[in-house]
């Protein structure tokens, strides 16, 4: 009995150990966004300062125009994934139900695609078309990363929903579309989600695209918080801060959704092998 | 392809058994257009359109003359492509392997039960979502050689301090290191899976027999994860050959082009010099480097498929 207990006591500090890396940067990226420039560069470092610099969020948000940018994420991540979802879901289906598990082989080659190969010929048809300022380049070119994901995930799904309930709807007169909307949506419910919020993840993240198709106006947030590193300013606190508000929202909903993202994930690595 | 499943014609036998009406199967293919036309748009577009820049002679605000192959002539004999693949083969082997081993450790202690396992498990998966620019700019900071925490906590165990990113020898390991802290997760999630499938009883008998830990890895664990672990020995090869936002973010390519991987170059050579047609070029023998590598590795794990169920 005791053994039993000192071996689970054992395993808790080797997934501590293991963890650690994880838990240090965390910390770590909160402690620099929250010391002042001499804190930050103090020798030893100091993890937890005396006077903690709140001034660092107020001024990512005051001097980089962080509000337009966020609300550029939003929509761009926004509207990419409710388009993948409004043409994936019934793809999913679509591929699930007529078993053409090789048009599937076209979703896997574009996950092994490097972005930048999609940048190009993009960047040129987004140019003679005209449309460069504005955020919808961006908003396309998302729909390279949203789309495969959602399908993707749905295919998976819609595999393991039974076709009975669809076949007695069909045998009752029921339509394609009526069995899709009222029989087969509902009971998928749970794999939308999944593919919601990896889709939201992913597009959130992204920071090829928009290195390339952003102009000032247009940044997203991973964009202008790498500008701020290049360009704008050096100094820690306020850079720490900005990537922190970066990456927030991905984080809580990670915490949040840990179990959905899990499943998601691992279906879709082990079916995307 | 076919739409008539087995299920169905199942159906339709009965119905026609049943004296009922015979249906037909119902049409799938309108679920899937939309986003067959969406795919092909800004997927096999970029693609085919790719393929016919390489065979141009094209810098962006010049005029564009046919080339044939020119472009890809030159990339044979440019040493900074050759550094650059090398570079991209370095950094994939070494992303693989790290996070392969980690991962798999990681996984085998997330199975067994412990206090506190679902808050360690949610705190381990999270670097994996965390935005690969916010995390590049914080593992800067901390590479930093004078400021950084990085040194310091080295200096504590007594090793002397590194230059990190900053130096040409020791760039591609240290990037490989936010690469491996990011990924492992993945692995780890992909291993815990087949781990889960994973039947107690030849563990109960081998114990019996008198197995240690490791034998019981070795020989029972490892041949039943195997088809898992390639799985993501695939997807994480994939990820590191193009990775962009982590080394791009936090090293340019640099110092110089120590750490300029393929990736790298097409972009230095399609947005910042603007030529469109080698890049192209590049895109195109990237793309063929990758899908080759990713059949190959495909295929041993068809291999291994076989080879498991002929064991069962």
């Amino acid at each position: 009995m005791s053994s039993r207990i000192l071996n689970r006591i054992g395993l808790f500090f080797a997934a501590l150990v293991l963890v650690s890396p994880a838990i240090l940067f965390f910390l770590w990226m909160i402690s620099l966004s929250l010391k002042f420039e001499i804190d930050n560069g103090a020798y030893p470092p100091i993890l937890i300062p005396e006077r903690l610099a709140w001034s660092n969020y107020a001024k990512v948000f005051e001097e980089n125009n962080f509000l337009l940018y966020l609300w550029n994420s939003v929509l761009v991540t926004g509207t990419a994934t409710l388009l993948a979802l409004l043409i994936g879901v019934p793809a999913g289906y679509g591929i699930a139900r007529l078993k053409a598990e090789r048009s599937a082989v076209v979703i896997m080659i574009a996950r092994m695609t490097p972005g930048l190969s999609y940048l190009i010929p993009l960047f040129l048809l987004f140019q003679w078309l005209g449309i460069l300022g504005t955020l919808w380049p961006q908003i396309i070119i998302h729909l390279v990363v949203t789309v495969p994901i959602v399908v993707w995930v749905m295919i998976g799904y819609f595999e393991t929903t039974p076709m009975e309930l669809e076949e007695a709807a069909n045998i009752d007169g029921a339509s394609a579309w009526q069995v899709f909307r009222l029989v087969a949506l509902p009971i998928a419910k749970p794999g939308i989600v999944v593919a919601f919020i990896l889709s939201v993840i992913f597009s959130w993240n992204n920071f090829v695209f928009g290195v390339v198709l952003a102009s000032r106006e247009t940044r997203t947030l991973p964009v202008a918080v790498y500008n701020m590193l290049s360009y704008e300013q050096v100094s820690w606190g306020p850079l720490a801060a900005a990537a922190l508000v970066v990456t927030l929202p991905v984080l809580v909903l990670t915490m949040f959704a840990q179990r959905q993202i899990v499943a998601g994930l691992t279906a879709g690595a082990v079916k995307g092998g | 392809m076919s739409a008539i499943t087995p299920e169905r014609t199942g159906v339709t036998t009965q119905a026609i058994e049943g004296g009922q009406p015979v249906r037909l199967a119902p049409n799938y293919w309108p679920f899937v257009v939309p986003a067959l036309v969406v795919v092909g748009a800004v997927i096999v577009f970029p693609w085919a359109f790719t393929l016919w820049m390489s065979v141009n002679r094209w810098t962006l605000g010049q005029s564009r003359s046919f080339a044939g192959m020119e472009n890809y002539l030159r990339l044979a004999s440019d040493a900074r492509f050759w550094e650059s693949l090398w570079h991209t083969l370095t950094y994939t082997f070494l992303s693989v392997a790290a996070p392969m081993v980690l991962g798999t450790i990681a996984a085998l202690i997330f199975d067994a039960r412990f206090p506190l396992r679902g808050l360690l498990r949610a705190v381990f998966v999270m670097p994996m979502m965390a935005t690969p620019v916010a995390v590049a700019l914080v593992w800067t900071m901390m590479f930093h050689p004078q400021l950084g925490v990085l040194n310091y906590l080295l200096s504590l165990v007594g090793i002397p301090a590194q230059e990190w990113i900053f130096n040409a020898n020791t760039v591609i390991p240290s990037l490989v290191a936010v690469e491996t802290w990011q990924w492992t997760p993945l692995v780890m999630l992909i291993v815990l899976g087949g781990l889960a499938s994973v039947p107690r009883e030849p563990f109960e008998s081998a114990e019996i027999d008198g197995a240690n830990v490791w034998q019981q890895f070795r020989y029972l664990t490892l041949p039943m994860i195997a088809p898992f672990l390639m799985i993501a020995v695939i997807i994480r090869s994939i990820d590191a050959l193009k990775s962009f936002d982590i080394i791009y973010a936090m090293t340019q390519g640099g110092p110089g082009t120590a750490s300029e991987t393929i990736n790298i170059y097409l972009y230095n050579t399609a947005f910042s010099y603007y030529d469109i047609g080698y890049g192209s070029a590049m895109a195109v023998v990237f793309f063929v480097v990758i899908v080759a590598l990713s059949f190959i590795l495909l295929m041993l794990r068809q291999r291994s498929r076989w080879i498991d169920q002929e064991g069962k």
